[in-house]
């Protein structure tokens, strides 16, 4: 360490660092204020939702919100138990799916000599500028030639190909010596006891990355629900809570709005500080060639 | 290349078999809901299409309706698209590249802490997150914006932020831009995080003494395949994004005021059942993500690849250490 110019990734918290932290002190609390805000909002007393002037932070944090959230669903026929379970199913068998259909894809493509692979290499790069919005109604047409509508599969098989995962599993599949898979032949190995046994083992920042990809775009999805789907016991939870939103306008339901939305934002960032450093792992991989 | 095939030749008359054994499954689904679906889509966009009766073929009229007399896209659409997208996609693209470049001079702790806060907004994709919005920009005293400004004596009567056309915009793009340090954000860290050490030492003996020249000449070069995803993600999210707007305002906005491509798209596709002209609208749309990707691509290609290769590989063993 005699060298001192260098500053970036530095070891050890100096003073220097303040000045940087002190610039992007604004920003910072910019981007933290909304979610700090529906934290505190989600646990405000009703009069501390009413008060005027509106306060910031909450004074008496209160659970009342959750409570009248739970109530409010048990009065709507449908038991809110059943869209937990809805999403859960919805979200496992997604994530788990993709994950591995996506792996598999990565190792043929990255691992694999055969006629029109680069093709299909090429064909996923572009659509990793695809755009879901844009194609709705051609998404809807297919999904009801294959008869999918209000059925949970049209919650799952839409959401399975994620072109960006799949990028970025095979840039780190690719990282794989040849020779040790060379190795793994010799002795004998299948072609898919390679991709169990060797491949799987070593893209495991990557495979987690992945799984944050898809389990943030299935969590917060309504497309499914608002398009595909008709009968109201199959629409998952997001969308009951994202209803639950626009029907109460008023100052009592936001309360129970905000309880909604921070229910469905934890397990997004949970998931992600469990899982933030294989992330920068595989970002550091995700360049395009 | 020849001899990379020999290499590799353990039962490769087989190869074609076995590989679409695992590719299979993957192209499957990705053909059946993306890949279609865009082919449907530009067919589509050749037709009358009311969703009731059976299509009707149409040629180029409903790109040329949309290129000639949709006043709406042109008056309101396209100018909000653009400004949106020059903001949030550029601008958030160069915000993310100067915040990853400063949380990479902070030490491990301090900086996994600020990308967390500074990542959590994308987690939240807007729409659960209405409700917020709605109180921070409600129209009357009781809103937080609306009571701060006042008592600061800014203003002196309440706003009604999400009616009034002057706001509506500016304030979709302040969300646009608020949730936008998403993946692509991430990988700009990584990619500064895994230049080589040595250069800088290099470079520190050949004369380069500010931080700002080290950032040029060396950080940038470095990383440039990083930079490249993060434009591509930055591009893709400045266009797809749309509906804050819907769920603040309803679609369409007030005057228009808030909409953009994707939020017409909808009210074609779903409001008047138009539904091969909101194809049309939605293969140009996609068309404008491949041109700007492709500009992208352009600007950030690295043509001398095996440094970045070999400064890759040096990445991986150290972030594993």
């Amino acid at each position: 360490m005699a060298y001192k110019g260098r500053r970036i990734n530095p070891q050890r918290f100096s003073k220097g660092q303040l000045k940087i932290l002190a610039a992007i002190l604004p920003l910072l609390i910019f981007m933290a204020m909304p979610i700090i805000f529906i934290i505190n909002h989600a646990f405000k007393p009703m009069e501390e939702l009413f008060a005027f002037p509106p306060t910031f932070f909450v004074k008496n944090p209160t659970l009342e919100n959750f409570t009248k959230l739970a109530k409010f669903f048990r009065t709507n026929g449908v038991p809110l138990s059943r869209y937990v379970f809805n999403s859960f199913i919805v979200t496992i068998v997604t994530v788990a799916l993709s994950l591995f259909l996506t792996t598999l894809a990565a190792f043929a493509l990255s691992k694999i000599r055969f006629r029109g692979r680069n093709m299909l290499v090429h064909i996923n790069q572009i659509a990793i500028m695809f755009v879901a919005t844009a194609v709705l109604i051609p998404r809807y047409l297919v999904i009801c030639q294959l008869r999918l509508i209000d059925t949970i599969w049209a919650h799952i098989l839409p959401l399975i190909a994620v072109p960006v995962a799949l990028f970025l599993v095979k840039q780190f599949v690719e990282q794989v010596p040849d020779s040790l898979i060379d190795a793994a032949y010799i002795d004998g190995a299948t072609n898919f006891q390679v991709y169990y046994k060797l491949i799987m083992p070593m893209i495991m920042p990557a495979v987690a990355t992945a799984a944050i990809l898809v389990f943030q775009q299935v969590w917060t999805n309504l497309e499914t629900s608002n398009y595909f789907i008709n009968d109201d016991s199959l629409k998952t939870l997001t969308f009951h809570m994202n209803a639950l939103v626009n029907v109460n306008n008023t100052v009592s339901g936001q309360g129970m709005s905000a309880a909604a939305a921070l229910i469905l934002f934890v397990p997004n960032i949970v998931l992600f500080i469990i899982l933030q450093n294989s992330v920068m792992n595989t970002m550091a991989n995700s360049g395009i060639k | 290349m020849k001899q990379k095939h020999a290499k590799n030749k353990i039962s490769r008359r087989n190869n074609d078999y076995r590989a679409w054994f695992f590719v299979g499954p993957y192209a499957a689904v990705f053909t059946a809901f993306i890949l279609v679906p865009v082919i449907l889509a530009a067919v589509l966009s050749f037709m009358n299409y009311n969703a009731i009766e059976w299509p009707e073929w149409v040629g180029f009229l409903n790109y040329i309706t949309l290129l000639t007399s949709d006043e709406i896209f042109m008056q309101y659409v396209l100018p909000n698209t653009v400004l949106y997208a020059v903001i949030v996609g550029v601008g958030g693209y160069l915000l993310s590249f100067v915040l990853a470049w400063a949380l990479c001079n902070l030490s491990k702790l301090p900086r996994t802490i600020c990308a967390l806060i500074l990542y959590a907004p994308s987690m939240t994709t807007g729409v659960a997150m209405t409700v917020l919005w709605k109180v921070i920009f409600s129209g009357d005293q009781t809103g937080l914006l609306n009571s701060w400004l006042m008592e600061l004596g800014i203003i002196t009567d309440p706003i009604i932020w999400l009616i009034n056309k002057t706001y509506l915009l500016p304030i979709v793009i302040i969300i646009g831009l608020w949730s936008s340090m998403g993946i692509g954000f991430l990988s700009m860290i990584a990619g500064i995080l895994n230049t080589d050490e040595t250069l800088y030492e290099a470079a520190s003996i050949d004369g380069v003494h500010t931080r700002f020249q080290e950032m040029i000449y060396i950080t940038i070069p470095q990383m440039k395949p990083q930079m490249l995803f993060a434009a591509v993600m930055a591009i893709v999210g400045a266009f797809q994004n749309g509906l804050v707007s819907t769920m603040l305002t309803g679609n369409p906005s007030p005057e228009y005021a808030a909409q953009l491509i994707v939020n017409h798209i909808e009210d074609y596709g779903f409001l008047r059942y138009e539904m091969g002209y909101a194809a049309a609208v939605s293969v140009a749309l996609l068309l404008i993500v491949q041109l700007f990707s492709k500009m992208a691509n352009r600007l950030l290609t690295d043509k001398d690849e095996t440094t970045v290769k070999g400064g890759k590989r040096y990445g991986i063993q150290r972030q594993k250490n």
